[in-house]
């Protein structure tokens, strides 16, 4: 079960690998690519295949591997099923972050996706202030920062709209699409960016595995087996959202991922958290790879939003395995 | 081996001590009952001893050196704590589940070991949960669940043992397994502290109780000694008689009917 679960989760997310490098504007065979790729053949093909596509695969295999990280390893902290970073605050600090850059008519690429990435980093903070401060000085109850979650994130919700409101069309339409995620302005720049997120925020959470395992469990147990639950539930929570927060920046808000892909993978049988988080990472850019594949090619030369791509692959797939999901 | 000195619990903006005062000693060799009505503090020590609630003054030892000084995972390897409440969102396979208990004696990545496998199919076997080890936890009874989280306690491999309630909603079968296993325990060296309500089967089953009321221990000794109607009827203000059981000559408590006083 487990072998093959690792065997086919790699061997998908190669052939998508693959599909993201042939599939576009102009269809390339695989012998072009695989020469392109070494620097040989057609200076145009070359670029296309080096300057474009990867860069763009290797973002989405980034955004879809974090998000699915954060996802299970919040699932697991929190002890909830339906918690995934955009619930909990990460996205609507973002949007947030980015509509007030927007809004504010700066126009220098990069300024938004920080916007974002501080935007996002503001709510996270704020939400575990909320909890703490609810919880009269006891420092995690994982409960509260469920809520505080929640709560910060639909105070986002309503700033936007309230920022929204009198805004002239053309920004509307603009903060819109960057809410809708997408991968097109990938370049090695945010690959490169996120990449170190991703190993440093995955390589910690992988670290702290043991730790979910524990705390998925509940707060006493986890107690009585030796977790420091006041620091390691919170210190997680901070580096899930880290991480969501990363992609977002790097794609703008690519929702779903972080939900759905912990649940693929505990449906096949694994769930302890290393293997639960390591197999989220794959997973997770199988998804984002084949929405971006789709998103691009469905109404081309047309780009179709990212998110909603994810969400319409999701849902489905969600509802197929919600009977064996756990 | 586990000892409360004067241990003292106040919740923020309570009125009064949940914990007041409060010390006894669970040895090794023996079963050491506390009982109480609800809201004696029962639960309250078990969480100071876990360190999910800071004790207000006073101390815990355990073999004679404060808790408070001692790493959260030395001390889970010494002292196994099953608490009362524990509902796992997402189920695990029982032989996983039991590996848990292994966590405190992990390194830094947490790889499970040859020893750990050993450790924890053993602490399956001496829970008499052979059978169940391949289940899924959310596929498991209610005795069976209680028997897998004691499995995951033994796994743990220290000498002491603390029980939160180990028994609620067992049948009159599975509660007397669990208790004889507890005694059998504590017979083979280690020290089990048990909170429980069964009062007539703690009698049967511990050396001694420790008897709760709003925070004070109210009589502590042999079962015999805390047995006695008058001071139950005080801290349960119930009427009760109690007599000794004419099958396993043990005391036992009877409550009346109609709050007569």
């Amino acid at each position: 079960m487990r072998i093959s679960f690792w065997g086919l989760a790699l061997l998908a997310l190669a052939l998508l690998a693959m599909a993201a490098l042939a599939f576009g504007a102009v269809p390339l065979p695989l012998a072009d690519i695989a020469g392109a790729l070494r620097g040989a053949g057609d200076p145009i093909t070359v670029s296309i295949v080096r300057d474009i596509r990867l860069p763009r695969a290797a973002l989405g295999v980034l955004v879809g591997a974090g998000l699915g990280m954060s996802g299970g390893a919040l699932q697991g902290t929190l002890r909830n099923a339906l918690a995934e970073p955009y619930l909990l605050g990460v996205s609507g600090g973002a949007a947030v972050g980015a509509v007030i850059a927007v809004a504010s008519g700066i126009t220098q690429p990069g300024i938004v996706p920080l916007a974002a990435f501080l935007g996002a980093t503001s709510a996270v903070i704020l939400v575990l202030v909320v909890a703490r401060v609810a919880g009269g000085g006891r420092r995690a109850d994982t409960r509260l920062l469920l809520m505080a979650g929640v709560v910060v994130g639909a105070f986002a919700n309503a700033t936007i709209m309230v920022a929204l409101a009198g805004a002239p069309a053309n920004l509307v339409r603009g903060a819109l699409w960057w809410m809708m995620g997408s991968l097109a302005d990938a370049g090695w720049r945010e690959a490169r960016w996120l990449a170190l997120y991703v190993i440093g925020a995955g390589g910690a959470l992988l670290w702290l595995a043991r730790d979910i395992d524990l705390l998925a469990l509940g707060e006493e147990p986890a107690a009585a087996l030796g977790v420091d639950v006041d620091r390691a539930a919170p210190r997680i929570f901070l580096i899930a959202s880290l991480l969501a927060a990363a992609t977002v920046a790097a794609a703008g808000l690519v929702g779903f991922v972080g939900l759905i892909v912990p649940h693929l993978v505990r449906a096949a049988g694994v769930r302890g958290h290393r293997g639960l988080l390591g197999g989220s990472a794959i997973v997770g850019a199988c998804l984002v790879l084949a929405a971006d594949l789709g998103a691009r090619i469905l109404r081309a030369p047309a780009e179709l939003p990212l998110g909603a791509i994810t969400a319409l692959l999701g849902v489905p797939f969600f509802l197929s395995r919600l009977r064996r999901l756990a | 081996m586990i000892r409360f000195d004067q241990a003292v619990v106040r919740y923020p903006g309570a009125s009064r001590n949940a914990v007041d005062g409060v010390s006894f000693v669970a040895e090794r060799g023996a079963v050491t009952a506390v009982a109480g009505p609800n809201g004696s503090g029962k639960s309250t020590l078990i969480r100071a001893l876990i360190g999910r609630q800071r004790l207000s003054a006073g101390r815990i030892l355990i073999d004679e050196v404060d808790a408070a000084g001692i790493a959260r995972r030395e001390l889970a390897r010494r002292v196994a704590v099953v608490p009362q409440r524990e509902e796992p969102v997402f189920p695990l396979v029982v032989r996983d589940y039991v590996l848990l208990g292994r966590y405190p004696h992990a390194g830094s990545w947490g790889t499970t070991t040859a020893r750990d496998l050993r450790a924890a199919d053993d602490a399956i076997a001496r829970a008499g949960a052979v059978e169940l080890a391949a289940r899924r936890t959310d596929e498991l009874s209610g005795g069976e669940w209680q028997r897998i989280r004691l499995a995951r306690a033994l796994a743990q491999g220290g000498d002491g043992l603390v029980l939160d309630e180990p028994t609620t909603f067992l049948d009159v079968a599975h509660e007397m397994a669990a208790f004889e296993l507890v005694s059998s325990l504590a017979a083979g060296g280690m020290a089990v502290l048990l909170v429980s309500h069964q009062l007539n089967l703690v009698a049967r089953f511990a050396q001694r109780i420790v008897l709760l009321d709003g925070g004070r221990v109210a009589a502590s000794g042999a079962p015999d000694e805390v047995m006695q109607a008058p001071l139950l009827e005080q801290v349960y203000h119930w009427p009760l008689v109690v007599s000794r059981d004419p099958a396993v000559g043990s005391p036992t408590l009877v409550p009346l009917r109609g709050r007569g006083q």
